[in-house]
C-alpha cells in the first residue's frame, strides 16, 4: 500500500493504519454457503441460521433504494468478504491473554483497554472487524443484572431474549441493506438493563474494520426494561484504502414503561481522500422503540467520517406520554456525501419528538437533512420541534433540506425552524483581528454553531467531538 | 512606533491609497480625517492584514518589524487592535469566549500562561461597568442583535480587556448619540498613556472634542494632503474639505 506522503505530514485521519495481524478472511462472494459459513464460525444456534436464511432470500428479490441524494458506483456484492477476523486461538479471557498488536492498535486509537486507564466510568465491548475482542466491565455489571456483552456471546447466553427482540424494531424485510444485514451481521452489543436499574456507567462499543475488502455488518440490540436508564455510545473508525469499504449495521432499541435509553455515536470511519478516493459507505437503520408510556430514547449523533453517511436513526412514540429525540451534527467536507435525518412517528397521545440538526458543508461535500414527522390519527396532543440548521463553508459544497411533515390528527402542534448561513471571510477575519489563526476562527465558529447537539453528548465524548469536529475540516479554509 | 513610508493600496484593480507616509510614536493619538472613498477605511483595513487589500508599494514597519510580512492574528499578538466600523456578528459564539480565547492567543506569543477564568471574569466585569454595558452580554453571541451603539462600545470593551499597544478606531463615533459618545471617550481616555497609540478615523470634530488629538491628518483622495494640530479639526469643521482643498490649490 502506497503511503502518501502529503498526507502524513498534514495528518488528516490519524486512524488510517492498518494493523500488522494475522485475520481469518472468508472468500469474496455471497451466497447460502458464506452464509452458513459465518453462521458456523459463530456457532449460531439453528433458529438463528434459519433467520439469516430467510433475510438472505428475501435480500435476494429486493431492488437497491436509489432514492437518496448521493451518488456512487453501484456496489458488487459478490466483491466483499463477509467475514474477517484477527486469529485467536480462544476468547481471550483477561487483556493479558489479547495480543500484543491489538493492543497496541487501540493504545494508537486512544481506547484503553485496561480497566484502571478507562475513561472513568465507561465499560467498552471492542469490535475488531467481525468480532467481538473483549467486553469490559462485564462482570461488575451482571452484579447488578445488567447484561452487557457481544451480540454472539448474547445468542449463546442469553437466545431467549435475542430471539424475542432482534428484528422486533427492524424487521428483516424492512429495507435493502436491514435485509443484506440481517442475513450477513457478524457482531455488535446487546445491552439489557432490568426493571428499576440504572446503569451506573456509560456503555460503549468501538468498532474498528481492519481487513481489505470486507464489509463489516455489525448488529446492535440494546433492551431497557421499566423504569431503567441506560447511557450507551458508539465510536468507529477506519484504516485509509483507496477501495470503498461497506459497513451496513442495524440498531435497534426497546424501552418499556419509565425507561430512558441515550444513544450517541462519534461516526468517524475513512471518509476517503481529498480528492474522494476511498473511504466507507456507512448505509445504517436505527430505531427505536418507545413501547412504554413516558418512555424515552434519545440519539445523538456527529458524523464526521464516512465517504457516504446513509441512516436516519428514528423513534416510534407508541407508548403514551413517550419522547424521541434526534441530535445531529453531520459534517462534510471534501468528497464526502450525507443524507441523513430522522423519522419521528407519533402514535401514542401526548407524545412529543425534538429534532435538532446541524448540517455543515465544506469543500466539494455535499450534505442532506431528510426528516419525517408523522402524526397517527390517535396521536392526541402530540407536539414537534424541529430545527435544522445548515452552515456552508466556501462556495463548491451544498446543503439540502427534505422535511417531510404528515399531520392526521388536528390537535398536533408543530414548530419547524430552518436556517442556512455561510462562514463569511468578515468573521472569520474579526476573529484573526482579535488574534486567532483562521482555522482556530473556524473551529470556534463551527463548534459554536454545533453547540446544540455537543451538549446532549455524554462529557467526556463532548470534548472529543469538538477536536474531532476542527480536526476534519482541516484545510477547509483557504 | 509605526513607521508607513510611500504605501499604495489597490483592491481589485483600482488604486485607493496613492503614497501615504506616517510616522506614529508611542503615546501620540492621532486623527485621520476625509471625505468618503478618500481611503481612511482601506488604511485601516491595510494597517490589519486584510487580504483583499494589496499592497503595490510601500512599506509599513511596526515596533522595527516589517508589518506586511505578518498575518493578521501575528499583527494582533504584536498589539494591534482595530475597533471596526462595522462589527460583524458571530452567533453562537459567546462574546466571553471569544474575549478569553483572543487575551490567551495574545499571552500566548507573549510566552505568558493563560489567564486563570476566574482573574478573567473579574477583569472584564470591571471594565465593563465603566463602560456601562450590561453584564447579560458576556454570555450574549457576538454583536448578535446588538444595537449600533452596543457593538461600538463592545469594540472599546475588547480593546480594554486586550490592552494593545496601537489602538485603530474606524470610524467609532458613527452612529453614536451624546451619551454613548460620552462613555466610549472616557473609555478611550482612560486607556491614554506614554506607551499606546491611537490612531482615530473620523468625518466628524465631534469624537475629537472629548479624545483630543496630538495630530491630525487629512487624506484626500489617497493622500495625507495636510497634517496639524488639533486645531486643523476645528478648521475642517468650519471650512470642509473642499476648503482645504482650495488652500492647497492656492498654495501650489
Amino acid at each position: 500500500m502506497s503511503v502518501d506522503i502529503e498526507q502524513l505530514a498534514e495528518q488528516e485521519y490519524k486512524y488510517g493504519f492498518v494493523t500488522d495481524i494475522e485475520q481469518d478472511i472468508a472468500p469474496k462472494g455471497l451466497n447460502e454457503d458464506v452464509i452458513r459459513m459465518i453462521s458456523e464460525k459463530k456457532n449460531d444456534p439453528q433458529w438463528l441460521l434459519d433467520w439469516r436464511l430467510k433475510a438472505y432470500n428475501h435480500w435476494l428479490t429486493m431492488d437497491v433504494p436509489k432514492w437518496p441524494n448521493i451518488t456512487y458506483p453501484e456496489i458488487d456484492f459478490n466483491d466483499i468478504s463477509y467475514y474477517a477476523a484477527p486469529k485467536i486461538k480462544e476468547k481471550p479471557k483477561s487483556l493479558d491473554d489479547i495480543d500484543p498488536e491489538l493492543k497496541e492498535t487501540y493504545d494508537k486509537l486512544g481506547i484503553p483497554l485496561e480497566e484502571q486507564k478507562v475513561l472513568a466510568g465507561v465499560a467498552v465491548d471492542i469490535v475488531f472487524d467481525s468480532v467481538s475482542l473483549i467486553t469490559t466491565f462485564k462482570e461488575k455489571l451482571a452484579e447488578i443484572g445488567i447484561i452487557f456483552c457481544s451480540i454472539s456471546e448474547a445468542v449463546q447466553e442469553h437466545p431467549d431474549l435475542v430471539r424475542k427482540y432482534m428484528g422486533y424494531v427492524v424487521p428483516t424485510h424492512d429495507n435493502f441493506y436491514a435485509a443484506l444485514n440481517s442475513a450477513v451481521f457478524t457482531d455488535g452489543s446487546f445491552v439489557y438493563i432490568p426493571k428499576g436499574v440504572r446503569c451506573p456507567m456509560e456503555l460503549s462499543t468501538y468498532f474498528r474494520i481492519n481487513a481489505e475488502n470486507t464489509g463489516q455488518f455489525e448488529r446492535t440490540l440494546i433492551i431497557a426494561e421499566q423504569g431503567s436508564y441506560v447511557s450507551y455510545l458508539e465510536g468507529c473508525t477506519a484504516p485509509k484504502r483507496d477501495e470503498n469499504q461497506l459497513h451496513a449495521a442495524v440498531v435497534e432499541l426497546i424501552a418499556y414503561d419509565d425507561a430512558t435509553i441515550k444513544y450517541s455515536t462519534i461516526q468517524n470511519w475513512y471518509p476517503g481522500d481529498k480528492d474522494g478516493k476511498g473511504g466507507i459507505y456507512n448505509f445504517v437503520t436505527k430505531r427505536g422503540r418507545c413501547i412504554g408510556k413516558r418512555s424515552r430514547i434519545s440519539w445523538t449523533q456527529v458524523e464526521t467520517g464516512s465517504a457516504i453517511t446513509w441512516k436516519y436513526p428514528s423513534c416510534i412514540l407508541e407508548g403514551d406520554n413517550s419522547i424521541g429525540e434526534f441530535y445531529s451534527v453531520a459534517l462534510t467536507n471534501n468528497h464526502q456525501q450525507a443524507d441523513t435525518g430522522t423519522k419521528m412517528i407519533h402514535i401514542g397521545k401526548n407524545t412529543t419528538s425534538t429534532i435538532i440538526t446541524k448540517g455543515i458543508s465544506a469543500g466539494f461535500g455535499q450534505n442532506t437533512y431528510r426528516g419525517l414527522v408523522q402524526i397517527g390519527k390517535n396521536a392526541e396532543n402530540s407536539r414537534n420541534y424541529s430545527q435544522c440548521d445548515s452552515m456552508l463553508i466556501g462556495d463548491k459544497c451544498g446543503a439540502h433540506t427534505f422535511p417531510y411533515i404528515e399531520v392526521n390528527n388536528s390537535t398536533a402542534q408543530m414548530e419547524h425552524e430552518a436556517s442556512t448561513s455561510k462562514i463569511g471571510e468578515d468573521q472569520i477575519f474579526y476573529c484573526q483581528q482579535r488574534g486567532l489563526s483562521a482555522e482556530d476562527a473556524v473551529s470556534l465558529i463551527v463548534n459554536g454553531f454545533c453547540k446544540d447537539v455537543f451538549k446532549e453528548l455524554p462529557f467526556e465524548f463532548a470534548v472529543e467531538a469538538e477536536r474531532l469536529l476542527s480536526v476534519s475540516l482541516e484545510g477547509s479554509v483557504g | 512606533m509605526l513607521e508607513i513610508k510611500d504605501l499604495h493600496v489597490k483592491i481589485e484593480d483600482k488604486e485607493i491609497l496613492k503614497g501615504v507616509t506616517l510616522t506614529i510614536n508611542p503615546g501620540e493619538v492621532h486623527s485621520i480625517m476625509g471625505p468618503n472613498g478618500s481611503g481612511k477605511s482601506t488604511l485601516s483595513q491595510v494597517l490589519a492584514g486584510r487580504e483583499s487589500y494589496k499592497v503595490t508599494s510601500g512599506s509599513i514597519t511596526f515596533k522595527g518589524k516589517n508589518l506586511l510580512e505578518l498575518a493578521p492574528e501575528q499583527r494582533a499578538c504584536e498589539g494591534i487592535f482595530m475597533a471596526f466600523q462595522y462589527p460583524v456578528e458571530i452567533p453562537g459564539v459567546a462574546n466571553t469566549y471569544l474575549l478569553r480565547e483572543a487575551l490567551n492567543s495574545r499571552r500566548k506569543y507573549q510566552g505568558l500562561e493563560p489567564l486563570k477564568h476566574v482573574e478573567f471574569i473579574k477583569t472584564v466585569k470591571e471594565k465593563m461597568k465603566n463602560l456601562k454595558i450590561d453584564e447579560s452580554m458576556l454570555n450574549r453571541s457576538v454583536n448578535e442583535g446588538f444595537s449600533g451603539g452596543e457593538k461600538k462600545r463592545n469594540e472599546i470593551f475588547q480593546m480594554q480587556v486586550l490592552e494593545p499597544e496601537l489602538c485603530i478606531l474606524d470610524e467609532t463615533d458613527s452612529g453614536l448619540d451624546i451619551d454613548a459618545l460620552q462613555v466610549v471617550a472616557d473609555g478611550i481616555n482612560s486607556m491614554r498613556n506614554s506607551k499606546r497609540s491611537f490612531i482615530i478615523i473620523t468625518h466628524y470634530q465631534r469624537l475629537l472634542n472629548y479624545v483630543v488629538p496630538d495630530y491630525v491628518h487629512v487624506l484626500i483622495d489617497g493622500k495625507i494632503e495636510k497634517s496639524g494640530n488639533k486645531e486643523l479639526a476645528l478648521e475642517l469643521e468650519e471650512k470642509g474639505y473642499a476648503g482645504i482643498g482650495e488652500q492647497l490649490q492656492t498654495a501650489s
